[in-house]
């Protein structure tokens, strides 16, 4: 039996939220997302006892504060070992908890599945289980409802695109391997790698609509990093002010992380600040400095300062290796002091070069348009739909990791036959959201473009 | 029923190679067995391409070969040409097919009935079905005698009310001129068994010596031979003939279109539906108009014969218009038909009727195989015909009936398929309608079913004895190679160079090389100065084992995950339109095809996740009441 979740508490803004977990994993996947106070592992609490502790995302950073209450198999609803996470009540912060819960293991429930599981533990009497049976097809028909209007959705259509390309391309495959004496096309591994990670990357962008949705809600976790003394703090503190009247506190995310969320035109910054970057003795220091670097691992942007009144120096060079592929913008402050900073060297590296002074807000506005830039620019059209549900999201990403198993197994020289089980894998995933099989599916396919048999 | 002329425990109707396989295996359970056919010549006769295997279909061949059935064998017996297929594509993929001797394997088929014990071969049309109390009793010939049987396997293939067409000519025939036969039909009806009408065709034979050999690509057979059967020796076989591959172009095409008209299929006079997977010429050319040139192969019909047949040409134009396209292909300009082409209509069941075992669910003891259940393909006729003549056999012991799920094997694939989801055309296998292909290797169709074969009674102790010791040896070889250390040295270094890998910078197990995509087991051996001597079957088990582990753990995972619903056992008499909470499409659906579990059921289209869980819900209510003494 596998492990599910979901949030049991109904799906409007409320005081607190319930995530329900209930599975032979469920202490698992709630020691993975869940930080208790006392230190003590969830592993270790005995059933019908509380835990007060932070919820962390990821990356170790903390979401909310929460109550985790363990019950231990028989004893629970559903009869099963169950953590309840109970959350401040906010739609979007209870959906994240329970992201985290599938990324730590769990699955989502099925309609009903609670309560069928209880039934089936034997939780529930004879006489009860007719009420689950009706309960279980009022919700499998709300399913289908839902699943019936998203088909019409803009999303549903972009996913069944890549859908379709997916199956098309395991047609190609099948029809190759299926008919090797047919005048059919070979499949090359470079072209299939080269559609794969078209595919991917169009399936990626399909999942960036849920981030640009949450981008638009929650703001963009920023940091702002450099060597000691490049103008960091200052610069952090002319975004702080500029345009302060539209500076916000977003309620319910002050964070120890987060020292500012600060609202640019379009965009909300959720802004830290963090040491200066230089190697250092001071073991307080160098601390800071490792936090530094976490920090921009995690970061949806990495605001890097420079010093334009110096050449670059080694700290500088090792920062643009560490962002690496990230969204960073250089920022080379103190441009109304000095030129001596190589901007040719920063040009190569970052797409956006700004020469500003955090001092003086000359060249803010230049950031503020290269910000909307990178991230706005290629934003999903609105019209062209945002995920928004989980399940979608669920299966896009599940999608996703086969699609990218595949491509390293394309890379490796691996044969095909193995490349096609993934990609079925995959396509199963997405098909999962109108109900059909990849097996099937690709059947149809392959008689439908080639022209093969005897 | 009147006084019988002979009595049965089995009786098969139709000697194809469904027929001939359930004879068989029904017979060597112990069953006093009958087949009829309307001709002893026509036992086990290839109607179509003279060819066993292929794609998917090999995988089929090797399967009833590792239960116990005679395929593989007289496959490996009468074979002029033998190629593995997709070489290089994939392990999961690799596929045995063969040119076969078409009269050679007919004689030898026949043979082996002819000597089998408890089989009694007939020449007789079975014109009716006798059933009395919900069970058959017995069969109805043509000459009026009348033979009493527990069990009856329909094998009939294309004979069922056969139509032949050609261009505007039409008139009742099975395959190949023989008889077809026209009254069983009706009995079967009567008997409530659901019949539709499907149509297939096949090409021309031609003449040896009006073919230009020197103008076409002539393609070889393998020097290393694979056979079919686990327990075939290959050393001695070799390829005797080559064939041969030509092409249609522009001029053919304008042919074949300028007399579409002519065609019966065009001009509506067939009904039967024909699978798309063996489209005539005339639907190649319709459907994929911007098709420059269709490949065709041109091979032997046998070593003692000149016919010579035309795969990939089927067509049901007139003869002179088969005549006029032919003569437009580069190396046919001169050729001569023996057999135009033909298409041919037929009665077959809707295979939904039937349950896993093969057996009608509206009559005990029927049982259906081959084309007669809507299936395309010697092979896939075979592997049924194969299951039918256990099970007829197992029910009338008493013994529960063997059906083998997705995850065991390809035969289980295409039944589970052909009974669930039915087909609206002739269903042939494919690989890719197996979702757990990586582990149904032709290469391993012993270790999945030569025990299954050996607890039914087809596989002697012998064969047993010799899979379970080669199982040992994968085994215990597999062990080995994980623990081997292989150390860096300057000689594997220029190896793994010379084959494109990077050289070891420390010391590694001998698992790990195998593992990379450029190397395998076999050519390691310089390295391996303690491995023992093997079985080459045996080297490339542990090869595939340690080099797809990855991928096989990953579909080991997802059968078990399939055969969790599988175990949940739907009882046979449940009214499904009395469950609460099913959605009125399901109950409907389930109703008709009473699915023997909830992996089955799961599986119908219409039936949903949330229907499956009110199943489930329902089931163990159930439980709980008989538990309860309810």
């Amino acid at each position: 039996m596998s492990t599910i979740a979901a949030i049991s508490t109904p799906n409007a803004v409320g005081g607190i939220a319930v995530i329900r977990i209930s599975g032979p994993d469920a202490l698992t996947v709630a020691e993975r997302v869940f930080t208790p106070a006392n230190g003590k592992p969830v592993s270790a609490m005995a059933g019908y006892t509380c835990a007060y502790g932070t919820v962390r995302d990821q990356a170790g950073n903390p979401l909310d504060d929460v109550v985790l209450t363990v019950f231990r198999a028989p004893h629970s609803y559903t009869g099963e070992d169950t953590a309840e996470l109970s959350c401040h009540g906010g739609l979007f912060l209870s959906r994240q908890v329970l992201r985290l819960c599938f990324a730590a293991g769990a699955e989502p429930a099925g309609p009903g599945e609670f309560t069928k599981r209880a039934f089936l533990a034997g939780k529930l009497s004879l006489t009860q289980a007719e009420s689950v049976m009706d309960l279980i097809s009022a919700r499998g028909d709300a399913e289908l409802r839902c699943a019936r209007s998203l088909r019409e959705g803009a999303v549903f259509r972009r996913i069944h695109a890549c859908t379709d390309r997916l199956v098309e391309l395991l047609s190609d495959l099948a029809a190759w391997a299926d008919y090797p004496e047919e005048d059919i096309p070979s499949v090359e591994p470079e072209n299939l790698c080269a559609s794969l990670t078209g595919l991917h990357a169009e399936l990626s962008a399909v999942a960036a609509t849920y981030d640009y949705g949450r981008i638009l809600r929650e703001g963009i976790n920023t940091v702002i990093v450099g060597r000691p003394n490049v103008g960091k703090s200052t610069l952090m503190n002319r975004l702080s002010g500029f345009e302060r009247s539209i500076v916000t506190d977003v309620a319910g995310t002050t964070r120890d992380v987060v020292e500012e969320s600060v609202r640019l035109g379009d965009l909300t910054l959720r802004l830290s600040d963090t040491a200066g970057l230089r190697d250092t003795a001071d073991r307080v220091e160098q601390i800071g400095v490792e936090i530094a670097y976490r920090r921009l691992e995690d970061a949806e942007l990495v605001l890097a300062v420079f010093d334009s009144t110096s050449p670059l120096q080694p700290q500088d060079q090792e920062l643009i290796n560490r962002i690496g592929n990230r969204r960073a913008v250089a920022v080379c402050n103190k441009s109304d002091v000095g030129a001596l900073l190589d901007m040719q060297e920063l040009d190569r590296h970052f797409d956006y070069v700004i020469p500003l002074s955090a001092k003086t807000g000359e060249g803010m506005d230049k950031l503020s348009a290269a910000l909307h830039a990178l991230f706005l620019a290629d934003a999903p059209d609105p019209q062209a739909g945002v995920l928004s549900n989980e399940r979608q999201k669920h299966c896009v990403m599940a999608a996703l990791e086969q699609l990218s198993a595949a491509i390293s197994a394309v890379r490796a020289g691996e044969p095909l036959d193995c490349v096609t089980v993934l990609l079925e894998d995959g396509a199963n995933v997405l098909l999962e959201l109108t109900g059909e099989r990849a097996t099937e599916a690709v059947v149809e396919q392959v008689f439908a473009r080639f022209c093969v048999g005897k | 029923m009147e006084k019988p002329l002979g009595s049965y425990d089995v009786i098969v109707v139709g000697a194809g190679h469904a027929g001939v396989e359930a004879a068989l295996a029904a017979a060597r359970l112990g069953c006093r067995t009958a087949m009829f056919t309307i001709s002893l010549d026509q036992i086990a006769n290839m109607p179509c391409n003279p060819s066993i295997g292929g794609t998917a279909k090999g995988h089929l061949v090797r399967e009833i070969d590792a239960l116990g059935g005679e395929m593989g064998k007289a496959a490996d017996a009468t074979f002029i040409q033998s190629r593995m297929l997709n070489r290089g594509k994939g392990p999961a993929v690799h596929s045995l097919r063969v040119q076969a001797d078409r009269v050679a394997y007919h004689c030898y088929m026949k043979q082996v009935c002819e000597q089998q014990e408890n089989l009694d071969i007939k020449q007789g049309e079975i014109i009716e079905v006798l059933a009395e109390k919900g069970a058959v009793c017995g069969v109805r010939t043509r000459l009026g005698s009348v033979y009493a049987a527990r069990a009856v396997v329909i094998s009939t293939g294309t004979y069922l009310r056969g139509l032949i067409h050609v261009g505007e000519s039409s008139y009742q025939s099975g395959p190949d001129a023989a008889l077809p036969s026209m009254l069983l039909s009706d009995s079967l009806r009567k008997l409530q068994i659901p019949l539709r009408r499907f149509k297939t065709g096949t090409p021309c034979r031609v003449h040896r010596r009006s073919i230009d050999f020197d103008r076409l690509e002539r393609q070889d057979g393998d020097p290393d031979i694979v056979p079919f059967s686990f327990s075939s020796d290959p050393s001695g076989m070799q390829n005797r003939v080559s064939c041969y591959i030509a092409y249609t172009n522009a001029e053919t095409h304008r042919v074949i279109r300028a007399n579409l008209h002519r065609s019966p299929m065009y001009s509506g006079r067939i009904e039967g539906v024909g699978p798309r997977y063996c489209p005539s010429i005339e639907d190649k050319i319709v459907r994929f108009p911007d098709k420059e040139r269709h490949q065709l192969f041109i091979e032997p019909m046998g070593l003692n014969t000149d016919e010579f047949y035309l795969q990939g040409m089927s067509s049901s134009l007139p003869e002179e218009v088969q005549l006029a396209f032919l003569r437009t292909i580069k190396g046919l300009e001169r050729v001569e038909i023996m057999r135009p082409a033909y298409a041919i209509e037929y009665d077959c069941c809707d295979p939904t009727a039937l349950s896993p075992s093969l057996e009608f669910r509206c009559l005990h003891g029927l049982f259906g195989a081959g084309q007669f259940n809507g299936s395309s393909g010697y092979e896939e006729a075979a592997a049924q015909g194969l299951m039918a003549g256990i099970n007829a056999a197992r029910m009338i012991q008493g013994k529960s009936p063997v059906v083998l799920d997705r995850g065991t094997a390809y035969i289980g694939t295409l039944i589970d398929d052909l009974v669930t989801k039915g087909c609206n055309e002739p269903y042939r296998m494919m690989t890719s309608r197996s979702e757990y292909r990586l582990i149904l290797r032709q290469d391993n169709a012993d270790q999945r079913l030569t025990g299954i074969g050996h607890e039914i009674g087809l596989i002697s102790e012998a064969r047993y004895g010799a899979l379970c010791t080669k199982a040992r040896g994968i085994t215990q070889e597999i062990k080995r190679v994980q623990h081997c250390n292989i150390a860096p040295s300057a000689k594997l270094a220029e190896f793994l160079e010379n084959h494109g890998t990077a050289p070891l910078s420390t010391g590694c197990k001998l698992a790990d090389l195998i593992r990379r995509p450029q190397l395998g087991y076999g050519m390691l051996a310089p390295f391996d100065p303690e491995r023992p001597l093997l079985g080459e079957d045996v080297g490339q088990q542990v090869e595939l084992e340690i080099k797809y582990a990855g991928y096989i753990e990953k579909q080991l995972a997802q059968v078990e995950q399939m055969r969790g619903l599988e175990s949940k056992t739907l009882p046979p008499d449940t009214d499904y339109s009395q469950i609460r909470g099913l959605r009125l499409e399901a109950g409907e659906k389930l109703n008709r095809l009473k699915p023997i579990n909830i992996g089955q059921a799961s599986r119908i289209s219409g039936v949903s996740p949330a229907d499956i869980s009110v199943l489930l819900v329902w089931l163990s209510q159930r439980g709980k009441e008989h538990a309860a003494g309810l």
